[in-house]
């Protein structure tokens, strides 16, 4: 028989669905594999039984004739962001150990009603704050690729880090990742799978960790752009439970989708062409153009002339967003709670921060406190929210030439786990091309597109207009179709 | 603009994180940097710019003025709530004595 964890999303569900093989096949061999990759510490939980009570609840259906639904089968990663009701969620911090939610995420239900199954809970950086898996404080996760003759560990990228992992190491067709300001993109690059970040307002956030409300977005992370559409589809839809939830249909993106680029425009942003990008991915954005061309499209130069500030202005929204949103971690109501002998209400709160919050968390917290303390909000916040407006113009600006933008995921491939930790804003850097999109609020999509001269993967990113999930995935479709990457990492762990 | 110790001592005040003296040395330069490379927005010119408040376009929306419209977001779920605090006592959350 053929070995059930090489398959992705699709290939699981209509093999379910034609009878090559049972669900529970299915959830077992990935159980098995989840459980033989301790190493790369993808996990934080592993919940094998939900994975087989869901495959089982499949195989009864399809034997009842009952109509199975789009995910129906496919047991997948969840990130440990959304709350899944009876098993701890904690962000990755120490704060939210031992946290079991008394309800069920949207997205995590929607997956569920849609057939999945959940092999676990997945490691992330923590409160999704970093770009490499080094902030969880559950331990660094570790990518399954390794720099071409070392045996360093490398990052998996991040926050996203534990889904990218997984999914790379085959040990899960497909999981859930969470983007702010390239958090699913960046990941997806850094392990050479596929990664969406659909508009703002797609997918629920209710019953997700909050970590900058105005720009955290769930999508999915899988193998193949198909897998892709197919699990998007499934995770979104309007939520009644979240005010800023999108009241639109969801398109059925899997059927429509077409790698035929005919009578679309390709715009490159010149600003994209920055200092100390590599070599290595001017190259794969040079072969990205040709895949594009080759698919019908044509390529126009367009300007994004606010990118360089889109980065520094994130590093003001987002902590901002942060320290308000985690103010709620006190002590009082769930988590940690630190209370010296004799201490007061608010030794407690300053107590149980200084113990529950990592190094970066806190020093986002501080950053964002500050930008928004008296005499400061207007050199600072307000400043960048005008910003924010700028970027988001220059796109709508670049819309009136194109129809989709192509860009780099990231200025480097992966890097050595603890090679950047002195440097915080060398760190940030690692997401200087996918921020611009967040801020704008804009569906945006990595696809591996090759690998560098160290063979490690890099990705190329696809950036459409509000809404326009479709043209991301059907120019993904056409990179993917003519890229033929199906490397996968040699197993180590 | 940067920040010395005592600044960041009072942020961190104003958070509620307890720093350690050891942690504030540390996190002086760290922020010190962070709040240099932020420096260069003030070089955009934003006359007449109005400040992002919703990146899509969205109407809030009025729901129907019902008590517990949305079981999962109304009342009445006071074990659900307190099941994970760290000091329920007699229905309600505990904490230290806040009044002399």
């Amino acid at each position: 028989m053929t070995d059930l964890t090489k398959l992705g999303v699709k290939a699981i569900r209509d093999g379910v669905r034609d009878g090559d093989f049972t669900a529970r096949e299915v959830a077992e061999g990935f159980n098995a594999a989840v459980a033989d990759a301790a190493a790369l510490n993808a996990f934080i939980v592993t919940t094998p039984d939900h994975a087989l009570a869901a495959a089982d609840a499949t195989d009864t259906a399809r034997a009842d004739g009952k109509q199975l639904g789009p995910m129906a089968g496919v047991p997948i990663g969840m990130k440990d962001l959304f709350a899944t009701k009876g098993v701890q969620t904690t962000a990755a911090s120490h704060i939210l150990e031992g946290f079991v939610p008394p309800y069920e995420s949207t997205v995590s239900q929607n997956l569920w009603d849609a057939g999945a199954g959940m092999l676990g809970k997945l490691n992330l950086d923590q409160f999704a704050m970093g770009s490499s898996n080094e902030t969880s404080h559950f331990g660094n996760v570790a990518s399954p690729w390794r720099k071409q003759g070392t045996n360093a560990a490398m990052s998996p990228g991040g926050s996203s880090g534990g889904s990218s992992s997984a999914v790379a190491a085959r040990i899960a067709p497909a999981a859930t990742g969470t983007d702010t300001g390239g958090s699913i993109r960046q990941p997806a690059a850094f392990a050479g799978i596929c990664g969406i970040k659909p508009t703002y307002g797609r997918c629920s956030r209710w019953g997700t960790v909050a970590f900058a409300s105005s720009l955290d977005q769930a999508g999915p992370m899988a193998r193949s752009v198909e897998d892709c559409a197919i699990m998007l589809g499934a995770m979104a839809g309007f939520d009644p439970k979240d005010a800023t939830s999108l009241k639109m249909d969801v398109p059925d993106w899997e059927a429509t989708l077409s790698a035929d680029l005919k009578g679309k425009r390709i715009g490159i942003p010149r600003e994209y062409r920055m200092d100390g990008t590599s070599d290595a991915i001017l190259d794969s954005w040079e072969q990205g153009k040709a895949w594009l061309k080759d698919a019908g499209a044509t390529i126009v130069d367009v300007s994004l002339p606010h990118t360089k500030y889109a980065l520094p202005a994130y590093y003001i929204i987002a902590p901002a967003e942060a320290s308000s949103n985690l103010a709620r971690y006190d002590g009082v109501r769930y988590g940690l709670r630190d209370l010296p002998d004799g201490a007061g209400l608010q030794d407690m709160y300053a107590e149980t921060r200084e113990a529950g919050f990592g190094d970066e968390v806190k020093r986002r917290i501080l950053i964002g406190t500050y930008v928004l303390s008296a005499g400061f909000y207007d050199a600072y916040y307000n400043q960048a929210q005008k910003i924010r407006t700028l970027v988001a113009r220059d796109f709508e600006q670049a819309w009136a030439q194109c129809d989709l933008i192509l860009a780099p995921t990231t200025p480097t491939a992966s890097f050595p786990l603890g090679s950047l930790d002195d440097d915080p804003l060398t760190m940030y850097l690692n997401d200087v091309f996918a921020v611009p999109a967040s801020l704008a609020g804009l569906p945006a999509m990595s696809v591996p597109a090759m690998l560098n001269p160290d063979g490690l993967p890099l990705g190329l990113q696809l950036v459409g207009k509000p809404f326009d999930e479709q043209s991301v995935l059907d120019a993904g479709l056409a990179i993917q179709n003519r890229a033929g990457f199906d490397h996968a990492p040699e197993k180590w762990w | 603009m940067s920040v010395d110790k005592e600044q960041v001592a009072k942020i961190a005040s104003l958070a509620r994180i307890r720093l350690s003296d050891d942690e504030l040395e540390h996190m002086v330069p760290e922020l010190n940097q962070i709040l240099g490379w932020v420096e260069q927005l003030g070089e955009v010119d934003v006359e007449g710019v109005e400040p992002m408040s919703a990146v899509i376009p969205n109407a809030l929306r009025l729901r129907a003025d019902e008590v517990d419209a949305d079981p999962k977001t109304g009342g009445g779920r006071r074990e659900d709530i307190l099941a994970n605090a760290p000091a329920a006592e007699h229905g309600f959350f505990g904490v230290p004595k806040v009044i002399e």
